[in-house]
């Protein structure tokens, strides 16, 4: 958005006296669109800024129902840190088991199905702490503002974030339709455990 | 019977004696070596290995005898009558995972290894329905599921002396006793947590259980290991690179290409420590000779797939070793794919025959491997006699017979950074683990296989431990024709195919061949299959409730009648899509196999259960 921008706004300082609701528009991207693009360089202070998710699988709570978290991961509406995040999600070989979405060793992550929960904090937990059908634990691995990056990436894969905030190229072949160009799945706690279905 | 086969008669005879189980009496239907003989084409030589396991009645090792022929000598079911073939009986696993594993039988009782968690089930054959006697589970750890690289599989179980062998996927090799299910013991073989399993049948060997590691899409140090029948015990364990000492390479060790001999090749022919981390494990299949007393086995893939980072020929892995099996000291080694560029593992089966080769007898090893070729070795050197095309290939040009080394197409050669278009045969290989069969009948192999090609670019690779190391991205796709699944019947003396079916998806079950002239072979839609054997002509079909890549296997029943028995439930690498449920819209998904399988998930569903055959 940022870039678009720039390149927007070259093209209209070269017509001198362009229409100003033009310029207008631009400006109100510019705030708009730039959070988008908001970089930290400090990082996330350890253990995040949700610094003490409520990780909950179940809306049904024993005692009576309490409001779910409804806080969005720190990182979803920032396409620079989501482009960080696909990057980290090759190097530490997400892609080795759940391949560019479609899964393998590791269940897909592009369909609708969660087994752990869909929400920000659910994949930090699921990244940070593993789950116990194979899903190895990197909590001693990667730093905690990179795995809300991979988290933020993953919720991309099934079109959970903003089109564009999602990546929309690929630094290697092509393997799959853009992040972008995915249409939403709505989040099904459907999936289970491939070893709940054994006798 | 001539002197020779009066040796084998009494070898087969000690062979029962050491055993010590009571065995139903040779029915009039079953060949007698003579008769077998007789029947023999002139220009094939008795078979002399196959001989010497179990009579035809019992199938008590996957691969049916040492020799790894998959041939049965029964003959009530035969190309004139196998129409007939009728349902008998099913069981249900219970496990929707891919079931490659073949059925046991021994005495009255089925013996059926699933894929994990790994139960093994005896079935009781003396009564109607064979109805469950025991079940024994080992409970492997959940966790390992995360470095099974290609669906949860298992290949099957082997009988030894009282005892069912089979290993679990979180690398451990289990002894249970045949008639109560009670564990005799079990032993940790490998360590899950650094990426290794276990999904190969154990071969046992002169009271040795032979089991071989998988892992080399993580990064593992592959290795064969013996373990005391009896305990338990590590005999031996030979790794597959590293110094001489740790690949068990000494004084008797005689490899026939100069490439093979030096120092430490295991450590030399790697940059730096990458030999640590290199694969080439052991999770196909061993064969035996009694005679050289030798044992035959493959080594996988190198890791990481991109070759970029492993300049060198990276011995030992994608060859073949031949070992003394008392104390797994190598005799002789030969490299199918030196520096292997596209995950082609060298783990398939190895058939022994005695072959008339240049009108001379030649005690050789046959071999169908991924790489596209059909080798023939001559057991007693590693020599390589032959080697043929058996399917589409743009990657190599053939194998020089004077240096062995196979010759690569440099075009084809997969790097970091670039999208190599076109590369045949794809990762699977021409073939991959599914076994072929040999009938001494009419000379030749029946092979099931694909023939599938691929995109492949190569990526960084990050080594942590516990976590994939492949450093590539995969596209298949059909090879020329669209056909991606063929059998082919072989003659390994013509040095060419004799007739070919073409099947949609994969062939990635095995083949079993009978005295009585029929394949049998299963499809992935879920197709039960009986060809003649001499013309490739479809006798019979029989639908399945899943895709079929277990091992068929044949035996004679307590009541005198001939069964035939497969498993059926879909999976394993070429059958993820379905078994894991996997999103076809990511092409790379399941190593890029999803990409040549979109379709599957429309042909048939997940599910395991066991189907047997007999005539009415």
């Amino acid at each position: 958005m940022c870039s678009h921008y720039r390149e927007n706004g070259g093209a209209a300082g070269q017509r001198g006296s362009a229409a100003k609701h033009l310029s207008v528009l631009l400006i109100v991207l510019a705030l708009s669109g730039c959070k988008r693009e908001e970089r930290d360089f400090h990082g996330l202070p350890a253990g995040g800024t949700i610094t003490n998710p409520k990780v909950r699988e179940v809306p049904f709570v024993a005692g009576g129902s309490v409001p779910a978290d409804s806080r969005p991961g720190p990182y979803e509406e920032n396409a620079y840190a989501v482009s960080q995040g696909k990057t980290l999600y090759n190097q530490f070989n997400c892609s080795g088991c759940h391949f560019q979405g479609g899964g393998g060793i590791g269940p897909p992550l592009m369909d609708a199905d969660w087994i752990y929960g869909s929400r920000p904090e659910n994949i930090y937990e699921t990244i940070a702490e593993g789950r116990p059908n194979g899903m190895p634990s990197f909590g001693r691995k990667i730093v905690p503002d990179q795995i809300w990056q991979i988290a933020a990436y993953v919720r991309s894969m099934s079109g959970l974030l903003r089109k564009d905030v999602a990546p929309g190229r690929d630094d290697a072949m092509q393997v799959r339709p853009q992040e972008q160009s995915t249409q939403k799945a709505k989040p099904v706690q459907s999936g289970i455990p491939k070893s709940a279905e054994l006798p | 019977m001539t002197s020779l086969q009066y040796r084998y008669a009494a070898v087969v005879a000690a062979l029962f004696f050491q055993l010590g189980c009571t065995r139903t009496p040779p029915q009039s239907d079953a060949a007698t070596p003579a008769e077998r003989t007789s029947t023999l084409p002139a220009r094939v030589s008795p078979d002399t290995t196959a001989s010497s396991t179990a009579d035809d009645g019992q199938w008590i090792m996957p691969a049916r005898n040492f020799a790894s022929t998959r041939y049965s000598g029964l003959s009530q079911i035969s190309s004139q009558n196998v129409g007939q073939l009728k349902l008998a009986w099913t069981f249900s696993t219970g496990v929707t995972r891919g079931h490659e594993a073949a059925p046991l039988v021994v005495d009255s009782t089925m013996y059926v290894v699933t894929p994990y968690p790994n139960l093994l089930y005896a079935l009781d054959l003396t009564k109607p329905g064979a109805p469950l006697k025991w079940t024994y589970k080992p409970d492997p750890a959940l966790a390992s599921q995360g470095v099974a690289c290609c669906d949860l599989v298992n290949r099957g179980a082997a009988y030894f002396d009282g005892k069912i062998y089979y290993n679990t996927l979180d690398a451990h090799t289990v002894a249970v006793d045949a008639k109560t299910g009670r564990e005799v013991w079990k032993t940790k073989v490998g360590e899950y947590t650094k990426g290794e399993s276990v999904t190969m049948a154990p071969l046992v060997v002169k009271g040795k259980v032979l089991v071989g590691n998988s892992g080399g899409e993580f990064g593992v140090r592959g290795w064969l290991t013996a373990l005391d029948a009896k305990t338990g015990q590590l005999a031996w364990r030979a790794y597959h690179t590293g110094p001489d000492k740790d690949v068990l390479i000494g004084a008797r060790f005689k490899p026939f290409y100069s490439q093979d001999r030096g120092k430490d090749l295991g450590v030399s022919t790697w940059p730096g420590d990458a030999w640590k981390i290199g694969g080439g494990g052991s999770w196909g299949w061993i064969s035996y000779d009694p005679d050289l007393d030798l044992i035959y086995y493959g080594t996988s893939n190198p890791g990481p797939w991109n070759p970029d980072v492993r300049p060198g020929d990276n011995k030992w892995t994608a060859g073949i070793f031949a070992r003394d099996p008392a104390n797994g000291q190598a005799v002789w080694f030969y490299q199918w794919s030196p520096h292997d560029l596209f995950d082609h593992d060298g783990i398939n089966e190895q058939i022994l025959l005695d072959l008339p080769i240049k009108g001379q007898t030649r005690k050789v090893l046959i071999r169908p491997e991924r790489n596209g070729y059909v080798y023939v070795l001559d057991r007693s050197t590693g020599e390589v006699l032959s080697a043929d095309s058996y399917g589409y290939n743009t990657t190599s040009r053939g194998v020089d017979l004077k240096s062995g080394r196979l010759i690569a197409i440099p075009e084809k050669a997969t790097t970091t950074g670039k999208v190599i278009r076109g590369i045949c045969p794809a990762a699977p290989g021409t073939k991959d683990w599914q076994p072929s069969s040999y009938s001494p009948r009419t000379g030749w192999l029946y092979i099931p296989h694909q023939n599938l090609c691929e995109d492949v670019e190569g990526v960084e690779s990050n080594y942590i431990e516990g976590t994939p190391y492949v450093g590539a991205i995969v596209k298949m796709y059909a090879g020329p024709g669209g056909n991606r699944g063929v059998v082919t019947a072989w003659d390994p003396i013509g040095r060419k195919a004799v007739w070919e079916v073409k099947e949609k998806f994969p062939v990635w079950s095995g083949t079993v061949v009978t005295a009585g002239d029929v394949v049998f072979y299963g499809t992935m839609e879920g197709w039960f299959k009986a060809l003649d054997a001499r013309t490739g002509r479809q006798l019979w079909q029989f639908k399945t409730g899943s895709g079929i890549i277990g091992q068929p296997v044949v035996y004679r029943g307590p009541d005198g009648k001939e069964y035939v028995a497969v498993l059926s439930g879909v999976g394993g690498w070429a059958g993820a899509v379905v078994a894991g449920g996997l999103d076809v819209r990511d092409s790379s998904a399941a190593l890029g196999f999803v990409n040549a399988m979109k379709d599957l998930p429309q042909a048939t569903t997940k599910g395991g259960m066991l189907y047997v055959f007999s005539l009415p």
